[in-house]
């Protein structure tokens, strides 16, 4: 008996641990952060400067970072979100089993590019490419990021998709296909409506994923902290702020508090895009 | 994410040690006996210094093989954070140290002292296709504080001005802020890349590109980018960086280097020191691309 005991015990332990760490590292989060509250006061997130490094004065807006990120994650889901949904529809109903085995392993190895070498390529390849077309000065801005983080997005939207397009009930296309419908008119107006829960989960996983890359967007994107729509300026992310200041700054200052304070929003940001795409699974029935 | 981020210093630190262990233990195989009283002397710091430090390192173990040195970057705050947390024996940082600094250390009872070891110019580089041919220090300023937004307000051609910069982050550019910017702000449109080569690169690539990097840099790209005369007033001669200009102090965009010990420290960081400023240290100055001292 001791023995089933044991085991037990080993067993939620291991489950809990991710459970535990995350805990830790929200407390971990609000205790470096904490400081900030009391100096400068949370007034200072709402600047709309961010100007770590400076004689005249110390600005810590969190806004010109947060519509950089929004930007960049806004402009590379909408190439991601037709480029991934159509894929995915291609790859489950139509394509043939040939197709589907050549197609799937090459998605699967885009999903495994490390972001480095992604950015590496965008610095090299894709920025010079861009700057040519627009006739830019210089091929460094939010789109060349968006173009880098839709490749990364891809292989998660795709694969999600099409898992939640072959989930639809196969009694549901059969009878489409018994009253006459054509094909294109099955998957349009029975597959995808059915599917739709599970592909705007899949795209807010997606999102998830864009928003919290760091190294190709840190990158490509110029790093300026402008506050700006347009998707030829350069932007600065909150994730390429953390990675670029944080081996430099000064422990415990007000500047090393604030850092803490991008990491909490970006932890809530995901955190929130996860929860709203597992409430879309669990209410359309497909999670349990 | 941070909390791995903050964990991967320990773990890069043990493994480090490991290695340096395991470095150690292959030497006293190799040279046994000899090196049972092998002194470590650390140096940690500016990465602008890296290549210099760690020549004068490789070069003093050469001629004292009872002593080891370790030479780390990471930038010069955080080799000043070192020695002032005793983790570090000498800090090589590219700027003076800071009065907030200088309190901590006046804190913890650490008598700082500072040694200029070598001097470093900033060469302002643009397009070789650029045909402005000099820029006084406040136009520069002017132009990194985004004042200036097209070539044509300084006699060039029609052609906005991309303006890079070093990461905040850097010695750099907290210098050429200081020294330059006359302590204003960069343009927020300015861009902010990680690292001097990234600089080098853009600046050789993007026609309306104009950015700062370390002379030895410069020297060494100075087929892909051109050096720019700098005057230190209106109505001073133009002066292109060089090893004579920047020793002679008539290039205006230079800093000097320095190594910071805690008191004179032990003999082994003295001898560094003294090492340092001898005639083959500086001659080491001179080969890694910086200018001499003496």
């Amino acid at each position: 008996m001791w023995k089933d005991k044991a085991m037990r015990l080993l067993m939620v332990s291991a489950a809990s641990t991710s459970i535990c760490l995350v805990v830790l590292i929200f407390f971990f989060l609000a205790r470096e952060s904490a400081p900030f509250i009391v100096k400068p006061g949370l007034g200072a997130l709402f600047d709309t400067q961010w100007i770590p490094v400076s004689f005249i004065k110390e600005r810590f807006g969190l806004l010109p970072l947060i519509t950089g990120s929004a930007l960049v994650t806004g402009l590379s889901m909408l190439f991601t979100i037709p480029l991934s949904v159509l894929g995915a529809i291609y790859i489950a109903e139509i394509a043939s089993p040939v197709e589907r085995e050549f197609l799937k392993p090459f998605i699967e190895l885009l999903a495994s590019i490390p972001s480095v070498v992604l950015g590496f390529f965008g610095l090299m390849v894709l920025a010079p490419l861009i700057k040519h077309f627009f006739g830019l000065g210089t091929g460094l801005t939010a789109l060349t990021g968006a173009f880098l983080l839709t490749l990364m997005a891809i292989p998660t939207v795709i694969t999600l998709s099409e898992d939640a397009i072959n989930s639809v009930p196969r009694a549901y296309k059969d009878a489409s296909q018994a009253l006459g419908a054509s094909d294109l008119q099955t998957i349009f107006q029975v597959i995808i409506p059915a599917a739709l829960p599970g592909i705007i989960a899949a795209i807010m996983l997606g999102t998830g994923r864009v928003i919290g890359e760091t190294m190709a967007v840190l990158m490509v994107t110029g790093n300026s902290a402008l506050m700006t729509w347009s998707p030829l300026a350069p932007v600065r992310t909150m994730t390429a702020t953390i990675a670029a200041e944080m081996g430099e700054v000064s422990f415990g200052s007000i500047h090393y508090h604030s850092l803490f304070w991008i990491g909490l929003v970006l932890l809530a940001v995901t955190f929130i895009l996860n929860i709203i795409a597992q409430r879309v699974l669990v209410r359309y029935g497909m999670m349990k | 994410m941070l909390i791995i981020k903050k964990k991967i210093f320990p773990w890069l630190a043990v493994l480090l040690l490991l290695l340096q262990t395991s470095c150690d233990s292959r030497d006293k195989a190799s040279l046994s006996g000899e090196t049972k009283d092998q002194k470590m002397i650390s140096v940690k710091g500016s990465d602008t210094m890296v290549h210099l430090t760690s020549s004068w390192a490789e070069q003093y173990m050469a001629q004292n093989p009872g002593t080891q040195v370790s030479v780390t970057g990471g930038g010069s705050g955080t080799g000043i954070a070192g020695l002032l947390n005793g983790t570090t024996d000498i800090c090589a940082s590219s700027r003076e140290i800071q009065a907030k600094e200088k309190a901590l250390a006046v804190q913890k009872k650490i008598d700082i002292v500072e040694h200029a070891v070598a001097r470093d110019g900033l060469a302002i580089i643009v397009n070789p296709a650029n045909p402005v041919s000099e820029l006084s220090m406040e136009q520069l300023r002017r132009i990194f504080t985004g004042e200036y937004a097209n070539w044509q307000q300084l006699g060039g051609p029609a052609l906005p001005i991309i303006v890079l910069s070093r990461e905040s982050s850097s010695g750099t550019f907290v210098f050429f802020q200081e020294f330059v910017l006359e302590k204003a702000d960069y343009s927020p449109k300015a861009r902010l890349l990680a690292g001097t080569s990234a600089l080098v690169q853009s600046v050789a690539a993007d026609k309306g590109a104009i950015a700062y990097v370390g002379l030895a840099f410069a020297l060494e790209a100075k087929t892909s980018v051109k050096m720019m005369p700098v005057k230190s007033a209106e109505n001073a001669p133009a002066v292109l960086p060089s090893d004579e200009t920047v020793r002679a102090g008539s290039y205006p965009v230079a800093r000097p280097l320095y190594l910071y010990t805690n008191g004179n420290g032990s003999p082994e960081v003295q001898a560094f020191i003294d090492f340092s400023l001898s005639a083959a240290g500086q001659q080491i100055v001179q080969e890694t691309g910086y200018v001499k001292v003496r």
